[in-house]
């Protein structure tokens, strides 16, 4: 299977005058195309560290990243990343916003313009084209923000709690329709989240890391027998306890 | 119209209704404070020969107008005021994004910047003179003086609070410090360049008057001075000080009118 992500041997600390406090140890893994996988850890252990390296905002003291088997910093691939909040520019409309990815990359053209409109009316954001962004709900804010990094044809999707900000009920289904959208559009997908349930009613695959200095503690692939695979039937599935009692022991059993 | 609902309408009239009083009491306020003051001039509360009066403030202005002094005086200080103050926007705007940029140059040049906004510059005036000589360029730097130093500070500060979140967000878009600046930091700090706009007219206003108050033959600062001579010797009413008011207004009015079109 061909590999969109490859992590070997990452090792990661952060430096203050008062000391270095080393937050990534060892993390080896692969991520193959078209797949989606979470990141579970205890809070604080580095998860979001990660998903800057791989964005290429911080640099890796040691080891290495291959995007699409090209080094990180030779690599030409789109990497989308999703913040935990939507950070829509109140100054801009949603269009706007969407657009701001291909401004500040310099791929504004017939072509991505008709992109933007197409994805802004395929998740029902149409009529808002010309909206603020506080005049959307927390949910269809999100959905701008996913289209925003959509609409610059990513292979690799980095998902940093994306969730998080939003109340519970909007949650499940915002989580349950960029699920959908991610799976539709066929985007491999890496998300972090400290969220066990939606890491199960998303993924393929679970990484559970350890406490700081993070590594890897064990992956748990995720097999669910359903007819619709989507991230809300999953939640009623029977394996789905079996899986959060799993991942729950694994993160809660001390070294 | 006629389709809106109830509430809507008692919302909207609610609304009108408060517009209604702010103007008002505004206007109010005014015509309180100028009755007062003419009453107490009048029935001798208040030396008028030194508080003067609102009708004598008016009379003399009418006098201005008719002999137009008062345009070349009025003339001359909006001129050097808003030239400074522009002069002020864009140097400060400048000096706030190089420092953005630069970390390491905000941290060698912050105490400098400090201790050169708390200078007294309207003791500096004097100096100017003999640098620059008594010239429109001195008071536009007199102007400027007063102003820069605190300008870039503010504006400085004001960058440098833009949300993180949103500086992470160029960057996993793929762009650099500079698409942070045009796309971030510099529309977020709008309000805060329009406030210390609003701020700054004032302070070149009281800069530019110093200089004139030194080194003008024309312009409000030279008036004030002038009459305030005259008053020694001839016993004229001084008044300018009234008139100031009304000048600020224009200018004033200009910034809120940016304002609103923002």
């Amino acid at each position: 299977m061909e590999q969109v992500l490859e992590l070997k041997h990452i090792h990661y600390a952060y430096h203050t005058l008062e000391g270095e406090t080393p937050a990534l140890t060892d993390i080896s893994f692969a991520l193959n195309k078209g797949e989606f996988v979470s990141i579970v850890g205890p809070s604080g252990c580095g998860k979001s560290t990660l998903l800057s390296l791989i964005a290429g905002l911080l640099e890796p003291e040691k080891g290495l990243i291959r995007i699409n088997g090209r080094y990180l910093k030779e690599s030409t691939t789109n990497v989308g990343y999703m913040l935990q909040h939507d950070e829509l520019f109140e100054w801009r409309t949603i269009y706007s916003n969407v657009i701001l990815g291909l401004e500040i990359q310099h791929m504004l053209t017939a072509r991505t313009r008709q992109r933007a409109h197409d994805l802004l009316d395929l998740y029902g954001l149409r009529q808002f084209e010309t909206s603020r962004p506080s005049e959307l709900s927390g949910g269809m804010r999100q959905r701008a923000a996913l289209i925003r990094t959509l609409v610059l044809e990513p292979d690799l999707l980095l998902l940093d709690e994306p969730f998080s900000a939003l109340d519970y009920q909007t949650r499940l289904t915002v989580g349950d329709d960029i699920g959908q959208i991610i799976r539709k559009e066929g985007k491999s997908a890496l998300l972090v989240t400290h969220d066990l349930s939606e890491a199960i009613s998303l993924a393929d695959r679970v990484i559970i890391l350890s406490g700081r200095p993070a590594s890897i503690r064990q992956t748990i692939p995720l097999i669910f027998e359903l007819d619709a695979d989507t991230p809300l039937n999953r939640r009623n599935a029977p394996e789905f306890k079996t899986y959060f009692n799993l991942i729950w022991k694994e993160l809660n059993t001390d070294e | 119209m006629s389709n809106l609902s109830a509430g809507q309408q008692k919302y909207l009239l609610m609304h009108r209704k408060h517009k209604r009083i702010v103007r008002i009491s505004r206007i109010l306020i005014l015509l309180s404070f100028l009755f007062i003051w003419e009453f107490a001039a009048n029935t001798g509360l208040i030396d008028s020969f030194i508080f003067s009066s609102p009708s004598k403030i008016a009379l003399c202005f009418f006098g201005m107008l008719m002999d137009k002094s008062i345009f070349l005086h009025l003339g001359v200080t909006l001129y050097e005021t808003i030239l400074s103050f522009l002069l002020v926007i864009a140097i400060s705007i400048l000096m706030a994004v190089a420092l953005w940029f630069s970390s390491k140059l905000s941290e060698i040049l912050d105490p400098y910047l400090v201790v050169l906004n708390s200078l007294p510059k309207s003791a500096l005036a004097p100096l100017l003179i003999v640098w620059l000589g008594a010239t429109k360029t001195t008071i536009i730097v007199a102007g400027m003086s007063v102003a820069v130093f605190g300008s870039i500070l503010s504006l400085y500060t004001s960058f440098t609070t833009v949300d993180p979140g949103k500086i992470k967000l160029i960057y996993t878009l793929g762009g650099n410090r500079f698409h942070a600046l045009t796309k971030v930091v510099l529309p977020s700090s709008i309000p805060a360049i329009i406030s210390n706009m609003k701020v700054n007219i004032g302070l070149c206003l009281v800069g530019v008057i110093i200089g004139e108050f030194l080194a003008a033959r024309d312009g409000l600062g030279y008036l004030i001075i002038y009459s305030s001579q005259v008053f020694r010797w001839g016993g004229i009413r001084i008044w300018c000080e009234g008139n100031l008011k009304s000048f600020r207004n224009p200018a004033h009015l200009a910034i809120i009118i940016i304002q609103r079109g923002l």
